[in-house]
This record gives structure tokens, sequence and C-alpha cells, in this order.
């Protein structure tokens, strides 16, 4: 599903991103990445969604080498990808409804299946009654449900969740992972960059843990291992 | 590449939402627009007009040889003869100088009527009209003439006409080098606006990459937009080419002393210039915000 080989990533201005990384993860699974800020976690799922191109090394995700791809194909690639940030990046003007139709809109989505797509997952993530809303009407964790079901809408393979619940309460990050654990069991792939160890601990998944751009620890069923 | 129908209407309305919802920074760039479109007109209308009036002066452009009163009129023949022969020379005409006054009398208008009192005791020459086949011929053949038997004078405003020709031909540089000029400060003001636009709409703009929206489908509205700004800024400057224009080719035709000098007329001339000025218009509108979107595209 996503095969990494031997990846080595040097940012223009000479930091280094991954210093040879590989990595297999299949269809499926639920992954967190950990490390401390700098270790390279952002990088690695920069790379999976083409917002970069490793300097050395090959990135298989369903087959297709990404590094290859060309600046037409990248649109197309990324509709198989679903991205959640901690910053939630939804639209403040539009209502709860439109910020979603907007990612299928800008896809040129029949539009007459569009509202049926966006109510099933307003529905799936809990948010039905809030279709009206604008974000700045919503908590956190409610905003943070907004851009998971954006992301899912078009029911990526893939979704990677980068810090999901870092400007959530505790509370409100157990609901994003309910969320996620049980978008993950309808079969998608979720690669999650975390700093908290107790969600980690607790919901027990496949953990990839970095150092200086350098996987240190690869563990099913892991822990965070870290002491903050 | 058919684009649907859908996708057509959606970026057509986002193009024109884009123009309503940056309000300030729409009027300040329609402004650019239409002031340069205002520049670009009159410098249209000018240009064109004295493109005009001078090719009409270049095809009128006749030496008039004056015949000495005192010669026969077979050395008038051969004068005649004389003056066909030269190469340069396309026509010949002959003109009294009792036709001479009535031209004369007529072209002055009311106070003409003085120069009725001459008509018992003309104190004019009998004339042949000459023609250069090409106009800037006219002092080469003027001088040739002057050589000849029973000629009393050459006239054909030799200062004036080859003024005419150099100051014709520096304001057509200068305007064309002006208006390149002013066209391309439009589309740099364009392309800055819309390039505030697209900062503005950052966030979007990174949404839409998010999702997987291609570049040519974030392109559109900016596109549009540019459109509509061009659109925009052509309205005031056509309104007051057209206005202007009417009232200026109204009241030049009454000023009997410039006669001569006839501008092109209000229609099709107008709607020419309006046509052009829209087109340039929407050209660096559309100019100015690929430029800009290109650039932010490459990420």
């Amino acid at each position: 599903m996503i095969e990494m080989q031997d990846i080595y990533m040097t940012y223009p201005n000479g930091v280094v991103g991954l210093n040879g990384i590989s990595v297999n993860i299949k269809q499926g699974e639920f992954v967190y990445i950990v490390g401390h800020s700098g270790a390279g976690k952002s990088t690695f799922t920069k790379l999976m969604f083409r917002e970069e191109i490793p300097t050395k090394g090959k990135i298989l995700v369903n087959d297709q080498d990404v590094t290859k791809l060309k600046w037409k194909e990248v649109p197309y690639f990324r509709r198989n990808i679903g991205v959640v940030y901690q910053d939630f990046r939804l639209l403040p003007k539009l209502t709860v409804y439109e910020n979603i139709a907007f990612a299928l809109e800008v896809i040129e989505e029949n539009p007459k299946s569009i509202r049926k797509k966006v109510m099933n997952v307003l529905d799936q993530v809990g948010l039905k009654n809030k279709a009206r809303f604008i974000p700045d009407e919503l908590s956190g964790g409610e905003q943070q449900r907004v851009a998971i079901a954006r992301a899912i809408v078009n029911h990526p393979g893939i979704l990677i969740a980068d810090e999901p619940t870092g400007n959530l309460d505790p509370n409100t990050s157990w609901e994003i992972m309910h969320i996620l654990e049980d978008i993950n069991a309808s079969g998608t792939t979720i690669i999650m960059a975390t700093h908290s160890k107790e969600i980690v601990n607790t919901i027990k998944k496949r953990v990839i843990a970095m150092e200086d751009g350098v996987i240190v620890r690869d563990e099913h069923r892991g822990e965070y291992g870290y002491e903050i | 590449m058919a684009m649907k129908f859908n996708t057509l209407k959606r970026h057509l309305k986002e193009g024109a939402k884009n123009t309503v919802r940056n309000g300030w920074m729409t009027i300040a760039s329609v402004g650019a627009v239409t002031t340069t479109l205002i520049l670009v007109g009159v410098f249209l209308v000018v240009m064109l007009n004295l493109n005009h009036i001078a090719g009409a002066l270049e095809d009128d452009v006749q030496i008039k040889t004056l015949i000495d009163r005192t010669v026969e009129q077979t050395e008038v023949d051969q004068l005649e003869e004389n003056i066909k022969s030269i190469e340069e020379v396309e026509t010949v005409e002959f003109s009294t100088k009792e036709e001479e006054l009535d031209n004369l009398i007529e072209s002055m208008g009311e106070q003409g009527q003085a120069w009725s009192l001459y008509e018992q005791d003309n104190p004019l020459n009998d004339v042949f009209i000459v023609k250069a086949t090409d106009p800037t011929d006219t002092e080469k053949v003027a001088s040739q003439i002057e050589e000849l038997n029973g000629v009393y004078e050459v006239n054909y405003g030799q200062d004036y006409v080859e003024k005419l020709f150099t100051f014709n031909q520096y304001a057509r540089n200068i305007g064309l080098v002006l208006i390149a000029a002013l066209v391309f400060t439009a589309i740099f003001l364009i392309s800055n606006t819309i390039k505030i636009t697209i900062l503005a709409r950052k966030k979007e703009i990174g949404i839409m990459k998010l999702v997987g929206a291609t570049n040519g489908f974030i392109r559109w509205p900016f596109f549009v937009e540019g459109m509509i700004l061009g659109l925009l800024g052509s309205i005031i400057p056509i309104a007051i080419i057209m206005i202007g224009y009417y009232y200026l080719s109204g009241n030049l035709v009454l000023l009997q002393q410039f006669n001569f000098v006839k501008i092109l007329p209000f229609n099709p001339f107008a709607f020419q210039v309006a046509g052009l000025i829209i087109a340039i218009g929407v050209s660096i509108g559309v100019w100015g915000s690929l430029m800009s979107v290109r650039k932010f595209l490459k990420v």
C-alpha cells in the first residue's frame, strides 16, 4: 500500500529532514508516528502527500511511484488521500455543509451527488444537526470533526492526520480518536503523527518512532516510549 | 477540452464573487484600468485622427505654380508641357485667376465677402495645380518647376509640408511607445491586485490543492476576475470617449476655418475605438491575472 525505500530528504536550506528511511504500511493499518519536534514526522507525512519530493529514494503509494508523478497527475493522486491538520484549516465564511461540499465541488464532483455525500459524512462524524453553522460557532473538537469529514468525504484509501488532537483538550481528543478508529475500521489506512503519549499508550496501534530523521523503533501495538 | 457547464458556471460565479468580495481592491484596480484606458482611448482618438488628417493632407499636398501675368498663351502651353515632363509629376491642372478668387472667397466664409471687391480687378494669377505621384517628392518637383520659364512663383508651403511629415512620424512613434507603456503599467497593476486577491484567498487555494483540485480549476476564477476587472475598467473610458467625441465631431464641423481638417466621423469611428478599448481592457485583465496566478500555483 505505502512503501518507502531508503528515503533521504534534505531541504534546500540544508536542513536534513529524513536520513535514510524504509517503511512498509499495509492497507487498513493504523500507524502512529511519534517523535520530538524536528524528528522528521512532518517531512514523513508531507512526502506521502507529495507536498515534498525526496532528495533520494522511492515512495510507492498504491504501486505508484509518487516521486515520479507529473505536475498534472498530482491533483488526481491527492484525491486518494485525505489530510487533517492540527489547525483544522476550515474556511471561516462557509458553513459546515459548504466547507465539505467545497472539497467536492473543486474536484468537479457531480452536483447531484454532492448533497448526499456531504450529509452522509456529516452523519458519520455526528454533526448532521450543525450543517448550517459556521466554524466559529463550533467547538474545537467539532471543527476538527468537520475537517475529518472533509478529508474522508471522497472515501480516500489513506487518511493522514498531522497531530489532529494537538489543539484539543483530552476529552475532545478521545472523541476524535473514536471517529478515527471508526474510519479505520471501515478499511481506511490511517497515519497519524502525534505528541500525545496518553493516546498512543491507550489506543494501542503500530508505532513508528523517529529521531533525527531516522526510524528508531517500529513496533506493532507499541508504546509512546518518550518521557516529556 | 470541453468544460462541464456546471464548472463553467461555478468559475463565472466565483470570479464575480471575488470581484465583489474584494471591494476596495477591485475599485482600486478598476480605477487603474480606467485611468489607463482613458489615456489609451484619448491617444487612440488623437493618433488615429492625426494619421487620418495627415493622410488626407499628404494626398492633398499640391504645388501651386503661379503663372507670370505677362506671358503669352503659347508660353503657358509650353510651361504645361514642361511641367508634365517632370518624372515625379502625377497631375497638372489649370485654374484661372477667376476660379482662384472664387475659391479664396469661399474658403474665407463671411470674411471672404470683402474680397469680392477684387472681382473687378483680380490681382491673382492663373495657376497650374501640380501633384506629385509620391507626396514626399513635393519639394523636389517644386524646385524643378521654379526653374522653368513663365513661372512667377511656386507655392507649396514647403516648411509646412515638411514639418507635417516629421511631426506625424514623431507623433506616431511617441504615441505607440506611450500606449505600450500605459498598457504595461495597467497589466502590472492588475496582476498586483490579483496577487493581493490570491494572497487573501491563500487558505482557500491551499485547501483546494489539499483536496486535489487541478491547477486549471484553481486558475479559472482568477482568469474570470481579471476579465471582469478589464470590462469594468473600460466602461467609463468608453463613455468619456463616446460622449467627448460626439461633441467634438459636432463642434469641429461648425468651425469653418478647419473645414480642410475633417476628423473621422463619429459613426463608425467612436464604436471602433470603443471595441478596441474593451478588447484592450479584457486583454490586460486576463494577462494580469494569468501573470500573478502562474507564479503562485508553482508550489
